[in-house]
């Protein structure tokens, strides 16, 4: 491994560790309500869309009430988003005259949107509109973020108030998190990404007379403001169909650490956001350094893997699907915090990685999205497993568990194992059954256990919500349109449901004094629990099936054994 | 039903503000900024544009450096990668086909093969190849356009001056243009004329 590469990793964690806890406390005031350097500049807006959206954003809502306002919420953005793919061919915006997307795809595409998955089985080049890519899907990017913060804020309320009946107020809590973080976040990026090279406007593609004498199309349209906001939000869908390996959507290494960088931004922050509204900040940082080992572990496994020859093709290192601009160590580095976040945006080929590069991948993904994670969602995930965590420390003690000073019990247990079988299930049973299936095994790339790694990576990369996939994968077909987008909706939301539950039965509690027996939560000791509890889960659920997949082609791969 | 009234307001408002005028925002101050780059990065000769600077196009003739393969021949629309993973027998004969074009073209012995040159891009656009990748073309160049040595040497400086080193000497990777390459080499060859 060059020397260089290792300068360039520790650049990019060193902006996001100076970046993080920074983005994160401001965070905090603005979700506490307090004022901020850019209320001046902003604050209009905010009360703008309390008065056009009738919200009273004193009204402090339980947690069923939440639920429902982000129900419904969720549920209309699908409806506009489905409903815009279907008649796309007789709106404004569409200066390729491209066609309506037909209803699967578009059911498709809306789930994924709406759940922050961004899973994509459409080019967006040559299947959506501009009035689509922005009036649809960039709005989603927007609001399906702000929906994962709004259920952490809940959460951080849960754990902070005491003897409360209530969570917070959800439209306040999404206003908040577009007007004050995503928006002004997404225009510095995307205005920093068009002085790199990436295109926004309104024009159709140009038709270039190459200087062999061929022609060649090149896509435009209002791509930059798109890319900064699904980078941010942990979103990930491409404006182009080679999403940012492409050199229009990702041009320089330059855009490349931006856009890299803006993935794991939200993430890591709001874990230091959750530390000050629960005022426990020496628990955020254990828990930002665990995020932080589990995702180093990953990241170095993945560089050793790519930088081994692989001897079926003979390359001393593995540049198939990847640009020569990043080079490898842009690439993994990228692969791997895509996966840990539930971004899903990449810039190489995740199909062509190595065997056990895309295993690291691939259990990223299936971790459950907690290593960093999504937006909010990522928090939220991993708080779960702390609350398991704490729960099997008290078990081993033989004493009641508590979290903050609050009492977990046997209904909060109940909604955290919920929330982390229901992916995991979802996962298996959907790789499991797809593989019987011929009408799923036709849309196979690849043969062998690279073939049975695409199937498990889709399901996982739906249940969990990260929208990358092992491309070769034809999922553009009614089988995988409606699986998927059944495993996008259980992923996201029999978590989500959960967490506001337990946010409303933990509000509800007093606060215990501390004593003797508590069990610490900030202290190296848990960190080594939780992360012990996470890899555990992880591993006895998915064992099985990674070696099956990643696993045994790493070793076919060295036997130098072809499908 | 409050709940669903509000949420359907709320929804409308902020399809407006962030898919109407934060779109429409960016795109006005991208044209204003960085027109060229916010219109695809275009290299135009007359009016007639000839491809992007930042987008690969494909060349096949011995007479100016090749791109890397593409999974789609430098189609840019519509687009789709190989996706072929590491044990697929697919990639493996190729890879091999890729090796063999490359080796059968003349050039420099004893000059290793650039592995790029056998790996198809992520994006099948990729505008980049390595500065050995380059090098390793100049023989054949030179034998197609029949060059003597000076203008051998000549290319092998045209090579030198468009290596786009790291960003800040460590983001990225060491990398030439191929299409500005090709279009320097056909002044130079006018120049000498």
């Amino acid at each position: 491994m060059p020397s260089g590469d290792l300068i360039q990793i520790l650049i990019y964690f060193g902006a996001l560790a100076v970046l993080a806890p920074l983005l994160g406390f401001y965070m905090a005031r603005v979700f506490e309500g307090k004022k901020t350097f850019l209320h001046p500049a902003l604050s209009w807006i905010e009360t703008t869309v309390y008065r056009l959206g009738g919200v009273d954003p004193k009204a402090e809502m339980r947690w069923r009430q939440y639920a429902w306002a982000l129900v419904w919420f969720n549920l209309l953005g699908f409806l506009l988003v489905f409903v815009l793919q279907l008649v796309q061919k007789w709106l404004p915006l569409n200066p390729q005259g491209l066609g309506n997307v037909p209803w699967d795809l578009a059911l498709n595409t809306a789930v994924s949107f709406m759940t922050n998955t961004n899973w994509q089985s459409y080019a967006g080049e040559t299947t959506m509109s501009y009035g689509t890519q922005m009036l649809a899907l960039t709005v989603q990017n927007f609001v399906s973020a702000a929906t994962g913060i709004a259920v952490l804020l809940a959460l951080a309320r849960g754990v902070a108030r005491k003897t409360s009946a209530t969570i917070g107020n959800f439209w306040t809590d999404l206003t908040r998190s577009v007007v004050y973080v995503l928006l002004p976040l997404a225009i510095v990026l995307a205005v920093a990404l068009v002085g790199e090279g990436v295109v926004q406007n309104l024009s159709p593609a140009v038709t270039v007379n190459t200087v062999e004498g061929g022609t060649q199309q090149i896509p435009l349209g209002p791509a930059a403001s798109q890319i900064a906001i699904k980078q941010l939000g942990t979103n990930g869908g491409g404006y182009f169909n080679a999403n940012s390996a492409h050199p229009l959507e990702n041009p320089t290494p330059v855009s490349n650490f931006l856009e890299m960088l803006a993935i794991l931004l939200l993430p890591a922050a709001l874990v230091f956001t959750y530390g000050r509204m629960v005022t426990a900040r020496r628990h955020a940082w254990i828990i930002a350094g665990v995020m932080l080992i589990l995702l180093l572990a990953g990241l170095a496994g993945s560089l050793i893997a790519e930088y081994q020859r692989n001897p079926i093709l003979g390359d001393p290192v593995n540049l198939e699907g990847k640009e020569t601009r990043f080079g490898i160590v842009n690439s993994v580095l990228w692969s791997v915090v895509t996966t840990a976040a539930s971004n899903g945006s990449v810039n190489a080929m995740q199909a062509s990685l190595s065997p056990l590069a895309g295993g690291v991948a691939l259990f990223n993904i299936m971790l459950g999205e907690i290593v960093f994670g999504g937006v909010g969602a990522g928090m939220y995930g991993m708080l779960l497993h702390v609350l398991l965590t704490v729960f099997l420390a008290g078990l081993m003690v033989g004493r009641t568990p508590e979290y903050l000073g609050k009492k977990i019990e046997a209904r909060e247990i109940q909604m955290v194992i919920i929330a982390i079988l229901a992916p995991s299930a979802v996962i298996l049973v959907g790789s499991g059954v797809a593989c019987v299936l011929p009408v799923a095994l036709a849309s196979l790339a690849n043969a062998g256990p690279h073939g049975l790694t695409e199937l498990l990576y889709a399901y996982s990369s739906a249940a969990g919500n990260n929208g990358s996939a092992f491309a070769g994968l034809n999922a553009n077909t009614p089988f995988f349109s409606i699986t998927l987008a059944l495993s996008m909706l259980l992923g996201r939301f029999v978590v989500i449901l959960p967490c506001l539950a337990i946010a409303g039965s933990l509000a509800a509690k007093k606060v215990s004094a501390k004593t003797a027996g508590t069990f610490e939560t900030d202290t190296t000791l848990f960190a080594v629990l939780l992360i012990g509890t996470i890899l555990i889960v992880g591993a006895l659920t998915f064992f099985p099936a990674l070696c099956l997949g990643p696993v045994v082609e790493h070793f076919l791969m060295g036997l130098g054994r072809t499908f | 039903m409050q709940s669903f009234k509000t949420a359907l307001k709320v929804l409308l408002v902020m399809t407006v503000l962030t898919g109407i005028i934060y779109p429409l925002m960016i795109t006005g101050v991208a044209q204003l900024l960085f027109p060229g780059k916010a219109n695809g990065s275009l290299l135009l000769r007359g009016d007639q544009a000839i491809g992007s600077t930042l987008v690969g196009q494909n060349f096949s003739s011995p007479r100016y450096f090749w791109p890397r393969p593409s999974a789609t021949n430098y189609s840019a629309m519509p687009f789709g990668a190989g996706n072929l993973g590491p044990t697929s027998q697919q990639l493996r004969t190729l890879t091999d086909a890729r090796r063999a074009r490359m080796q059968q073209s003349p050039h420099e012995p004893g000059r290793p093969l650039p592995w790029d040159m056998a790996s198809a891009s992520g994006s099948g656009l990729d505008p980049d190849i390595s500065p050995e990748a380059a090098q390793y073309q100049v023989a054949r160049i030179a034998m197609a356009r029949s060059f003597d040595s000076l203008a051998v040497s000549g290319v092998m400086e045209l090579i030198r001056t468009h290596t786009t080193a790291p960003t800040f000497g460590v983001l990225g990777e060491p990398r030439v243009n191929v299409l500005a390459l090709n279009l320097a080499l056909d002044s130079l060859v006018a120049e000498r004329k």
